[in-house]
């Protein structure tokens, strides 16, 4: 009966299945590219050197100098097999301030040392060298920078490139590097920032003997972070080691994260409220152009109770419909989107601000699609009350007697 | 005993800044198997005694009993209780739930009994064979006439077996045929079944069914007489 009921006037049925048609479908778009766009924030800063994990000497993220860097990696890597899941892959590096110059430009960037075959599985840079080779082991003094620092600096490959930091010993340390390669990324922020040199040869001109700034790591699964970052920090506490997860690295990006999770809800609530005047006053008009019905249902013994399990009953069954349509939508919606992702390079210095890369993908969140059709039904069945507990309220007497 | 005892009944109404009295001291005592009449002039108060006979209202003074229960002792939940058991009603208008098919409509009254689904589709198509729709049982209230709504209202008055059937004005809206086939019908029913029927009416055909007649003017019992 109250399905059929829900069908009495279709055309009001329609417009209001509409609108939670809608409403439904624009939660799950945006819960999606919400998802999208933190999962791209979260990958870009995971991907630009950061990793799911990053071991260091302890004090050196309070501050970060070279003479604070781990002076014996080698006893650390070789606990790590041991201590990761399978699939988990790291690297060591070297990371310093430094100054890079030539005769056109010079500029503040991070010097890298790393040993490619190992950073190339863990970091962007595996494929981001686009221009000549990433530092081949038999080309000494080799350095890759970003095509953006390229194209600031005025220089290319086969050019030479100065770098100046401070050693171990509290000295400048200078080099001249030539460039062998340019890599591309996903901001020109890391372009211009980053410049790469072998491990090997950054120990020598910093005179850091077999030390290390950092160990990397890449987990095979990203849930697993909290547990792996536990079981470092219990292994490794003879060491003098201090393990960071990429949440306490990247604070900025957690921050982001939670305030999407707030974004989204809000989302949510919002179109709800803008859909709930629609429900209401469907609900009500259709409650009041019953009233002698009602008014027959209680003369024949149903209880008011009845009466607004009733009008709820038609209520629920209104929304699921619009929320099994909306859903359907959004889902395709996102799958149709996800293919190629959404190209933001029309707005790619904004992005870069925030720590966006230009093509977000969406992705549903099984999450916010339960909460999403959760805040429609429950909150949905929440304002029918009201029209439910009208139509009760009428006598017999009352509801008969209506014209 | 009587099956109804009305006595004393008073109802008055706020009509705007008037107050209405309805019924103003009405007693009255209905026997099991009746066939009556309450007539009167509109105002005359046989809608409102109907209505308080049959718990959709109360009364503001005096004691209406039915099969011995005092009905202003009853809570609503009793009262909608004791409508779904013992009473049955046919309106003028507005009798059938729209959205619902004449046998559907007929089963309602068993659904919110309880009755288990097999037995309520098979003593529904009884009953509606009974008052001649055996053939309409899956049309819709809009798709019978108004002597074909009124026929499948009877049904469902009485297939739950009331001890009572209220009838407000069954007769208005249709022709002298149609009231006529819709009298017998309930008269069949009265006879056939024992089922105690109580009309409001101003229709002089419906006074000739009735066997005994009562007529109110003003709120009052002008007149009770058995025919």
């Amino acid at each position: 009966m109250a399905w059929r009921n829900v069908w009495r006037n279709r055309r009001r049925t329609l417009v209001i299945l509409t609108a939670v048609v809608i409403g439904v479908w624009s939660m799950i778009c945006v819960g999606a590219l919400s998802r999208g766009i933190a999962d791209q924030m979260v990958q870009n800063g995971i991907a630009t050197l950061t990793g799911h994990l990053q071991i260091h000497r302890r004090g050196f993220r309070s501050d970060p100098v070279v003479e604070n860097s781990m002076t014996d990696p080698a006893a650390v890597l070789a606990r790590l097999p041991g201590l990761l899941p399978p699939g988990s892959r790291w690297s060591v590096r070297v990371r310093v301030n430094a100054v890079a110059a030539n005769a056109r430009h010079s500029g503040g960037v991070t010097l890298v040392g790393v040993d490619p075959a190992r950073e190339a599985q863990v970091s962007f840079i595996g494929g981001g060298v686009t221009t000549g080779a990433f530092l081949p082991p038999d080309v000494p003094w080799a350095i890759v920078v970003g095509r953006a620092l390229a194209e600031q600096f005025d220089t290319r490959p086969g050019r030479k490139l100065v770098l100046m930091s401070q050693d171990t010993e509290r000295e400048i340390a200078s080099r001249a590097f030539r460039i062998i390669g340019v890599f591309d990324a996903e901001m020109a922020a890391t372009e211009k920032q980053f410049v790469f040199v072998n491990l090997a040869q950054a120990r020598v001109m910093l005179k850091l003997g077999g030390g290390a700034s950092e160990v990397a790591i890449v987990l095979p699964d990203p849930q697993l972070v909290d547990t792996v970052a536990h079981r470092l920090r219990t292994a490794l506490a003879s060491e003098r080691c201090e393990v960071h997860t990429w949440q306490e690295l990247l604070p900025l990006v957690t921050a982001i994260l939670k305030m999407y999770d707030v974004f989204i809800f809000l989302w949510f609530l919002v179109v709800f409220v803008a859909m709930s005047f629609g429900i209401v006053n469907t609900t009500l008009m259709a409650v009041f152009e019953r009233i002698r019905e009602f008014g027959l249902l209680r003369a024949l013994g149903m209880k008011p109770s009845g009466i607004v399990a009733s009008v709820l009953t038609e209520s629920l069954m209104l929304l699921a419909l619009g929320s099994g349509l909306g859903n359907a939508l959004g889902l395709a919606s996102v799958l149709a989107l996800s293919e190629r992702g959404i190209d933001l390079s029309a707005m790619a210095a904004g992005l870069e601000f925030a720590g966006m890369g230009r093509v977000i993908i969406p992705r549903v969140v099984t999450l916010d699609l339960a909460l999403a059709n959760g805040v429609v039904l429950v909150l949905g069945a929440v304002v029918s009350v009201y029209p439910a507990l009208k139509a009760a309220r009428f006598t017999p007497v009352e509801a008969l007697s209506h014209t | 005993m009587d099956l109804v005892v009305c006595t004393d009944i008073v109802k008055r109404y706020r009509q705007g800044r008037l107050q209405v009295t309805a019924l103003n001291g009405v007693s009255l005592a209905i026997e099991r198997g009746a066939f009556i009449a309450l007539a009167g002039p509109s105002g005359s108060g046989k809608t409102t005694l109907l209505n308080i006979i049959g718990g959709l209202d109360s009364a503001d003074e005096g004691s209406v009993r039915v099969e011995g229960r005092e009905l202003a002792h009853l809570t609503p939940a009793q009262l909608a209780e004791m409508r779904l058991r013992k009473v049955g009603f046919v309106f003028q208008a507005y009798n059938l739930i729209p959205v619902l098919s004449a046998l559907e409509n007929v089963e309602f009254v068993m659904l919110l009994q309880g009755v288990p689904a097999a037995e309520r589709r098979d003593r529904a198509r009884a009953i509606l064979a009974e008052v001649g729709l055996g053939e309409m049982c899956d049309r819709r209230p809009a798709e019978l006439s108004g002597g074909q709504q009124q026929r499948v209202a009877v049904a469902r008055a009485i297939v739950a077996a009331p001890t009572i059937v209220l009838a407000d004005e069954p007769t208005a809206n249709l022709d002298s045929k149609a009231g006529k086939g819709l009298l017998s019908l309930m008269e069949e029913m009265n006879a056939r079944k024992n089922v105690t029927f109580v009309f409001s009416t101003h229709d002089r055909m419906v006074m000739d069914f009735a066997r005994r007649l009562v007529l109110l003017h003003d709120g009052r019992v002008a007149e009770d007489r058995v025919k």
